[in-house]
């Protein structure tokens, strides 16, 4: 119990008191606090455990880099994981929960795994779980594995629609680089876009304080805001930069208290990076536990929200940026000893005790922060506060592809100027100091004459500090994911010795935080122990999301239905009456039956009242494709595996078109409607890419000027009326008798109550169909017409679970279930082609490949089984001898008409295999079969005629 | 994400496009003069420089395909064009 507020200052309200709860536990905070500040206030330390070993931790950031204060919060009912508490705005009522911790962050019961610290070391889930039986100790370890947890009730709000800008000039960082760059440019008439990640722009000056130009920064501030959005720029705060992509695209994440966090897309002409430094961490024994904090956050909390970290504060660093720290807190009543590993330092703040060339070496408590070792010597503390250096914010830069230096006077790694497609000003370019951010953001948003002049001292002197190799204890070095000095010595030893397989054997770096109070120290403490130089020891790679971006926010309301909407059929309001229901095929919605009651009984009764009367459907899924044009033919004939150029106007063809490497892509029946004009059919979700095989070959093989091609699919509503009554169900609902009259493959174009009416022959049940098509906003009247003659036939409406059954009985295949990515059309009995066609065909050279000749090529065949339907998926294996997969079955259905199962598979050989039993293995068991031809219904095809 | 600059509706979001193939890659034919061999090389083998390309590409949303010569390395598009006989 620490952290105390002071009666005064801070820009938080005072006369505005938040109640919240922490862990089940009330607390009171103040309006402008966040639930970091609140916490830290309260004197409540532990905030959660650590990842591996359920260490207590505590605050340690201010911003985004926090690793440890990782809270589940629900606000206003709504449960949002893994915030850090050092962006949660504090509201009344918000409820907060430790993450990892069983029940409390206080009382935490897995605790006991620190003890136990010596048998997990890195890589134990490597070295561990590697026996056979491992699997028994899987469901335990992810119960323990993970951080905050997601209420499967909740489904966060989705209403913010994802926005699109564009930005002649992206600041990213409002600090004083940020400002100034965002500055020159507006002044410049440039529309910039200034984003800032925390609730105010200034960066560091919000703390710090400082004048500019003569007065205090926030006249600065606001006339830079002022300028910006004059030149029709935006300031945006609360907005977190998280990717950075190709061509100038940046994502970002804004945060938006009680109205919906909302998504940027940002597509910028330039940009200036200027995001700052993070204050390192210094590496000591214990240096994890609860009370250790940056530096810089304990002067962020005392000045934004009067908060002091401590009452007995250790301030420990090696560069001049925490002698500010030290005096704040002196001076608002805090016992303050500052100890700087540097012999040459600045003068002591007043009220300071200043230990020059003192290194902290070890800090002392089990829950929290009771006293320090400093130079040997015991000092009586409760805070510590540290400052290791400062680490430049690159990731962004790096992201875009940009390489670092590394620049020894400052001790980091900064940008090369030229790498990526941005300029870095400011500390993130290592220019720690106000004045030298002030130069480097006016020059890098185009300011021409002097920058801002600041009244403030020269940059901070750094003296590089490292882990020391011969210190003792436990030194963290990724807080977050509980990674230790000696990990890193032991994967070393262990020969890890590149950046990229530490991270991975240690998981350095690799926690929410992306390590960046880590990586750096990790590359210095590998450099260490291998005996090379930071520089050769490189850096890992930066990917996207800079910090973690709630997936909601990112999807916005594209979910559900609208992630992918499925395309609707026009009939659909008119089906929904008769009492459809429907499923999603091939990305189109389509009836999978009609009326109440289990489905898999409709579906026969559907497909048996097909075979005996008569059955209707809805195939406007179906694709349609005009090509159309003098050159028509030629294009059809190279794009399909059957000859079309052959087809007289009026008759139709089924074919397979195939990709280049013979493989089977789609199949379907192509009519011939005039001499120039042929409509190619595409299955429901094939016809985009049967399309654009169709323009390729236009395009790049035909004359264009010559043919076209036409995706008509949408024009047309197409019902197809199949079964032994189809011909008088037509004739009841009005239709003329050349078209009852139709032979087989044929087609015409005829009229319908005055409007255009395409019937065809074909069949996809076997049965004697009518394939009708009227133009889609005419498809209501044909479909009431048919609705209405149906009684009289018996015929009833059936869904595609049905159609799915009459079309294996007749072994037609589905391309794309019956057959996979190898099947070529020999394996599919359509072996004609191949052997007389001298043309050349899209495919054919593959068809001739010493693979495609193989004589041990799976091929469609039919499987006749006793009992129940055989599982679809299931393996084809032989009776006798080593089990090995000969194939597997595509479809199977109990076929309604026979009175037994039947199936499609795809087995090796299968036709050389007719009339032979095989074993059909499915979990464990194996049941068997006999291989017979795939069509197993009417094999003569004597219904086809009706 | 990439902007890619059809030379018929202009720039546009990389997600409207496909990749279509390595330029001037001609279709050996007639099929039963060419070699095993020549056929597995123009279905499966590509230059795939490093720096400049140049490639067919296909706009989907208006389904031209044309040619695109652009540095797989920077990401730049350098030109775009109609294909050969064609006007954009």
């Amino acid at each position: 119990m620490s952290g105390w507020r002071l009666p005064s200052g801070g820009a938080i309200d005072r006369a505005r008191p938040l109640g919240f709860t922490f862990d089940g536990r009330q607390f009171e905070g103040f309006a402008g606090d966040t639930l970091a500040s609140a916490l830290l206030a309260s004197g409540t330390r532990i905030l959660g455990r650590s990842f591996k070993y359920h260490r207590p931790r505590g605050l340690w950031g201010m911003g985004g880099e926090e690793p440890n204060a990782i809270i589940d919060v629900t606000d206003a009912g709504v449960t949002t994981p893994n915030l850090r508490a050092t962006l949660v705005p504090l509201r009344a009522g918000l409820e907060a929960r430790s993450v990892n911790a069983s029940p409390t962050a206080e009382r935490d019961c897995w605790a006991v795994l620190d003890l136990l610290h010596r048998f997990l070391p890195a890589g134990f889930y490597y070295k561990t779980f590697m026996a056979p039986d491992w699997m028994r100790w899987e469901p335990s370890i992810r119960r323990m594995a993970g951080l905050g947890r997601l209420d499967p009730g909740n489904r966060p709000p989705a209403d913010a629609v994802p926005m699109n800008a564009r930005a002649d000039l992206l600041v990213i960082g409002a600090g004083p680089a940020g400002l100034a760059a965002a500055r020159a440019a507006a002044r410049n008439g440039r529309a910039v876009w200034l984003v800032e990640e925390a609730p105010a722009i200034g960066g560091a000056l919000r703390w710090r304080g400082g004048a500019i130009e003569g007065a205090d920064w926030e006249a600065f501030a606001a006339d830079t805001a002022q300028t910006v959005e004059a030149a029709g720029g935006r300031v945006m705060t609360d907005t977190t930069l998280w990717g950075a992509f190709d061509h100038g695209l940046y994502a970002a994440w804004e945060r938006r208290a009680g109205r919906g966090d909302r998504h940027w897309r940002i597509r910028a002409g330039e940009v200036v990076l200027a995001a700052g430094a993070l204050e390192r961490p210094l590496w000591f024994a214990n240096n994890d536990l609860p009370g250790v904090m940056s530096a810089e956050a304990g002067l962020h909390y005392l000045s934004l929200y009067g908060v002091a970290a401590g009452r007995r504060v250790l301030v420990a660093c090696a560069n001049d940026a925490p002698y500010a720290v030290a005096g704040a807190l002196a001076e608002a009543g805090a016992q303050v000893t500052l100890a700087d590993a540097r012999a040459d330092t600045p003068e002591a703040p007043e009220g300071v005790r200043l230990l020059r060339g003192a290194r902290i070496s070890r800090a002392r408590g089990t829950r929290e922060v009771g006293a320090a070792d400093v130079d040997g010597a015991h000092l009586d503390v409760d805070t510590i506060l540290c400052s290791g250096g400062w680490t430049p914010t690159v990731h962004l830069f790096c992201q875009a592809g940009g390489k670092l230096d590394l620049d020894a006077r400052r001790d980091a790694l900064v940008p090369r100027p030229g790498t990526a497609p941005m300029q870095v000003a400011g500390a993130a370019n290592g220019a720690f100091g106000l004045q030298a951010a002030l130069d480097e953001g006016h020059r890098a948003g185009g300011g021409t004459g002097p920058a801002p002049r600041a009244a403030a001292a020269a940059d901070w002197a750094v003296m590089p500090m490292r882990p020391d190799p011969a210190s003792g204890g436990r030194q963290w070095i990724d807080l977050q994911n509980d990674v230790t000095f000696k990990d890193v010595k032991l994967a070393a030893q262990e020969g890890f010795r590149s950046v990229e397989h530490l991270k991975r054997y240690t998981t350095l770096g690799m926690a929410t935080d992306q390590g960046r109070t880590a990586n750096f120290a990790g590359l210095a403490a590998l450099a260490a122990v291998t005996g090379r130089s930071v520089e050769e020891t490189g850096t890992t790679t930066y990917r996207p999301p800079f910090a973690p971006v709630p997936f909601p926010v990112i999807a916005g309301p594209r979910r559900g239905e609208l992630f992918n909407p499925p395309r609707r059929l026009p009939l659909e309001p008119a089906h929904r009456d008769l009492g459809a229901r429907w499923r999603d095929y091939g990305g189109w919605l389509r009836p999978a039956t009609y009326g109440e009651g289990d489905e898999a009984a409709l579906a026969q009764a559907e497909a048996l009242e097909a075979r005996q009367a008569a059955g209707l459907y809805d195939a406007s899924s179906l694709g349609k494709i005009e090509v159309i044009g003098p050159g028509a033919a030629a294009l059809v004939d190279f794009c399909n595996y059957v000859r079309m150029s052959t087809l007289e106007p009026g008759r139709a063809r089924y074919g397979f078109m195939l990709s280049e490497s013979g493989v089977v892509h789609d199949d379907g029946v192509v009519l011939r409607l005039a001499e120039d004009r042929f409509l190619v059919s595409a299955s429901s979700s094939h016809t985009a890419s049967v399309r654009l095989m169709l323009e390729e070959a236009r395009q790049d093989r035909f004359d264009p000027r010559q043919v076209f091609v036409h995706d008509v699919t949408a024009h047309w509503t197409t019902l197809t009326v199949t079964g032994p009554g189809a011909r008088e169900l037509i004739l009841g609902a009005g239709i003329a008798e050349e078209v009852a009259a139709l032979r087989f493959m044929r087609v015409a174009e005829t009229a319908w109550r005055g409007v255009p009416l395409r019937a065809a022959r074909v069949s996809f049940t076997g049965d004697l169909s009518y394939e009708l098509s009227v133009p889609a906003r005419h498809g209501g009247m044909l479909m009431q017409a048919l609705d209405g003659a149906r009684a009289a036939v018996g015929a009833c409406w059936i869904g595609l679970e049905a159609l799915m059954i009459l079309r294996a009985e007749k072994g037609f295949v589905l391309v794309g279930k019956d057959t996979d990515g190898v099947t070529m059309p020999q394996d599919l009995g359509w072996t004609g082609p191949r052997e007389k066609r001298t043309d050349e065909y899209l495919g054919r050279r593959a068809l001739f490949t010493p693979e495609a000749r193989r004589a041990d090529r799976r091929q469609l065949v039919g499987l006749e089984a006793e009992g129940e339907a055989l599982p679809v998926g299931a393996h084809a294996v032989p009776l006798e001898g080593q089990r090995r997969s000969l194939g597997f079955v595509t479809s199977s259905h109990m076929s309604p008409v026979l009175g037994r199962p039947i199936a499609l598979a795809l087995v090796e050989a299968g036709n050389d295999r007719l009339g032979q039993e095989v074993g059909i293995f499915h979990l464990g068991e194996t049941r068997r079969a006999r291989i017979v031809p795939a069509c197993s219904y009417d094999p003569e095809g004597t219904r086809r005629d009706g | 994400m990439q902007i890619f600059t059809c030379p018929f509706c202009g720039p546009r979001e990389e997600t409207e496009f496909h990749f279509g193939a390595e330029a001037g890659k001609a279709r050996p034919e007639p099929a039963p003069e060419i070699s095993d061999a020549a056929w597995a090389d123009y279905l499966y083998m590509n230059e795939a420089p490093r720096g400049r390309a140049r490639e067919i590409w296909v706009h989907l949303t208006c389904g031209e395909f044309f040619v695109m010569e652009r540095d797989t390395v920077t990401r730049e598009v350098l030109t775009v064009a109609a294909l050969p006989g064609r006007e954009a």
